[in-house]
């Protein structure tokens, strides 16, 4: 497809040439097994050590800290079950409403075999209340597992001051932070995690790969069991290619320079946006998220009819509303931040990239309020 | 991504009689802001009751504004008796099929339009609510959606559903909190118990004797109807059924296959197999399942 305006950065990202470029030889001439005793499959395992130090380094890591995964769905539920399976008389776990299936699906799957699960608010601009998390932590508590960055709104939390409490209490804390690797400063040097989980695709590297990040002296119980692979914390012959990518991956990113030119961009967009449409509004506190996302609400239409005539125009994004998301239901992200039906199921999710430019972000504000007028006239709601 | 068919992207991207008459003869109003998606049909009618004009003003996804548009399309130049006959199937046929989960919009369609022949017949009617809602007809089974046992059943037998995940397509009951799936499986229940017997039953030569059994012929007849009727039913379902014994009217059985491990298969028993050997065999007839040791 030609003329494709990428706005969907927090879905999925495009491979960068360079991280392409990286692999291409991982599936011609250096196809060798890293456990292989002879040279020709030795010499992969070298790439797979630049890699782990290159994931170690820019997370503020030690390499042996990082286990490569398959996808951040991995990484989250070995961190969770981690938890769990090392602490067998420990019950209890803290998170919020507003996380990942990856992590809300397992904690409901806890709670069907005998765990409980502390879900916590987040008031009208998706922010947590600390006061709330102290309160709930139990002598019983195993685990704290929160999100760095909300995927639909952008809205970050305070993972220092969170990673603080929860070493404070002897409570481990897991942060599943695949919104925010890449696009926020990460330093687990000075950050008292435990576990930290982080996607490829949504980082320039391709599908089918992630990392986890298991601080030295946590507890750690392998999901899956067989080959020594990962030091016997994730067996499976390594997915070398993909893992080399995300190594690449991570050093193209130049946050000083491109955040601040992304979080421009993002500005414009929804500053214009919200001054051109009457009736929308912004969802997520505006000063404490991510620099490359905005979620906008229009009252009266429904976001996946939105989708559809954006996409007419090739311009790609995400909508929180039942109809997009598969479900009967608006996301969930948005009902426990209260936004109101007449809103939520209007919601359109903008995510950029460093890939993003100004000619294509004056499109998308040309495009959008014909759009949304279009399917207010045809709204029974609107006047 | 959904698999919408190029009809719908035309009636979507192009919709017919999008609007609202004025001073409208029937007005249909079905679905709500909460719900995700809500329909309002206006129609302009001749003396005859013949539909002169039919718009639509729709809040939802592309499947819920193409269903109105079509929806108009198909109503125009019927009659209000004529229009009734319109089913949701015809609307999602019109538009070369719809995907699963977005049958709702079809039903969605309908709805609007029952409501909206309902709202002109009572119109004379000094006691007529002025938008008669669809949704005030029967018990309300899902409170999320606010859906009806009426509805419900409807669309069982008018779409032919078996599963509740194909009423919460059909009708979006039971897709929110999940709280009255239970409900909606005994609904399907009592819908699809009917027509079970309906299928395996008057197909068949075994007929219900008219003189009180003996031991030995009832104890025959049950092994023939479970051979000749209910067999053949659970095994074309992927299941089978062992007859274990028969003590007077007790009959012990043993299910197998996809019957034995399906969680509805109280239902095979209670509804089905109870319900045929009763009405072929002895009014007296009790079931009881012999559960395979695992």
């Amino acid at each position: 497809m030609a003329d494709v305006i990428y706005l969907d950065n927090n879905a999925t990202t495009r491979v960068a040439d360079e991280v392409v470029d990286a692999m291409m030889p991982f599936f011609t001439e250096l196809y060798g097994n890293p456990s292989s005793m002879h040279t020709f499959g030795g010499q992969v395992g070298h790439y797979l050590k630049l890699a782990r130090s290159q994931v170690a380094e820019f997370l503020g890591a030690q390499p042996d800290e990082i286990i490569f995964t398959a996808c951040g769905t991995e990484g989250d539920n070995t961190a969770i079950h981690s938890a769990f399976k090392s602490q067998p008389y420990k019950k209890h776990a803290i998170t919020t409403k507003v996380e990942h299936p990856a992590v809300m699906s397992l904690f409901k799957e806890y709670e069907k075999h005998g765990y409980q699960v502390t879900w916590l608010d987040v008031d009208g601009e998706g922010r947590l209340d600390l006061n709330a998390l102290k309160a709930s932590i139990r002598p019983d508590t195993a685990l704290i597992s929160t999100m760095w960055a909300n995927n639909e709104t952008g809205v970050v939390f305070p993972v220092e001051e969170i990673a603080d409490i929860a070493k404070a209490h002897g409570v481990l804390y897991h942060i599943d932070a695949v919104q925010a690797v890449g696009k926020t400063e990460i330093d687990l040097s000075k950050l008292p995690a435990d576990y930290l989980v982080l996607s490829g695709h949504k980082l320039h590297a391709p599908k089918g790969v992630g990392a986890l990040y298991v601080r030295k002296g946590a507890p750690f119980v392998p999901l899956l069991i067989g080959g020594h692979q990962e030091k016997g914390r994730r067996s499976g012959t390594e997915n070398i290619a993909s893992i080399v990518g995300l190594g690449k991956a991570l050093t193209l990113f130049h946050p000083k320079e491109d955040a601040p030119k992304i979080a421009a961009l993002r500005d414009k967009l929804e500053n214009a946006l919200l001054a051109q449409i009457p009736n929308s509004r912004l969802n997520g506190a505006k000063d404490e998220r991510l620099d490359n996302t905005t979620n906008i609400s229009f009252k009266h239409v429904e976001g996946e009819a939105i989708l559809m005539l954006m996409s007419q125009l090739g311009i790609c994004a995400s909508s929180g509303s039942a109809c997009a998301s598969g479900s009967l239901d608006p996301s969930h992200v948005l009902r426990a931040m209260g936004v109101p039906f007449t809103f939520a199921h209007g919601s359109i999710r903008f995510s950029l990239s460093r890939y993003t430019t100004e000619a294509e972000i004056n499109r998308v504000i040309e495009a959008m309020p014909p759009i949304i007028s279009r399917l207010r006239q045809l709204s029974p709601f609107h006047d | 991504m959904w698999d919408y068919t190029e009809k719908v992207m035309e009636h979507f991207l192009a919709p017919k009689n999008a609007g609202e008459i004025e001073s409208p003869d029937a007005v249909g109003e079905v679905g709500s802001i909460a719900c995700g998606d809500a329909l309002k049909l206006t129609l302009k009618l001749d003396e005859n009751e013949r539909i002169l004009d039919a718009k639509f003003k729709t809040f939802g996804c592309a499947s819920a504004i193409a269903s109105s548009s079509v929806l108009t399309e198909l109503i125009k130049g019927k009659t209000l008796d004529e229009a009734a006959q319109v089913t949701n199937r015809e609307i999602a046929e019109a538009l070369g099929g719809l995907p699963e989960e977005k049958m709702h919009c079809s039903v969605m369609g309908q709805e609007a339009l029952e409501a909206a022949i309902k709202s002109y017949r009572e119109k004379g009617h000094p006691d007529a609510a002025p938008n008669a809602q669809l949704h005030t007809e029967g018990r309300i089974v899902c409170k999320c959606f606010g859906v009806t046992d009426a509805t419900i059943k409807n669309a069982i037998r008018e779409n032919n559903l078996h599963t509740v995940e194909d009423v919460i397509h059909f009708t979006k009951a039971g897709g929110s909190c999940g709280q009255c799936q239970g409900e909606i499986a005994e609904i399907l229940r009592e819908v699809l118990g009917e027509s079970a017997i309906k299928i395996g039953a008057p197909e068949t030569d075994v007929q219900k004797p008219k003189k009180p059994l003996s031991n030995l012929q009832r104890m025959q007849l049950i092994e023939q109807v479970v051979a000749e009727v209910i067999r053949p039913h659970l095994v074309a379902d992927g299941g089978d059924i062992e007859l274990v014994d028969i003590d007077r009217t007790e009959v012990t059985i043993s299910l197998h296959g996809a019957c034995g491990s399906c969680p509805i298969s109280d239902f095979t028993l209670k509804d089905f197999v109870e319900r045929v050997l009763r009405e072929k065999v002895d009014p007296q007839i009790t079931v009881v399942e012999q559960k395979d040791e695992q």
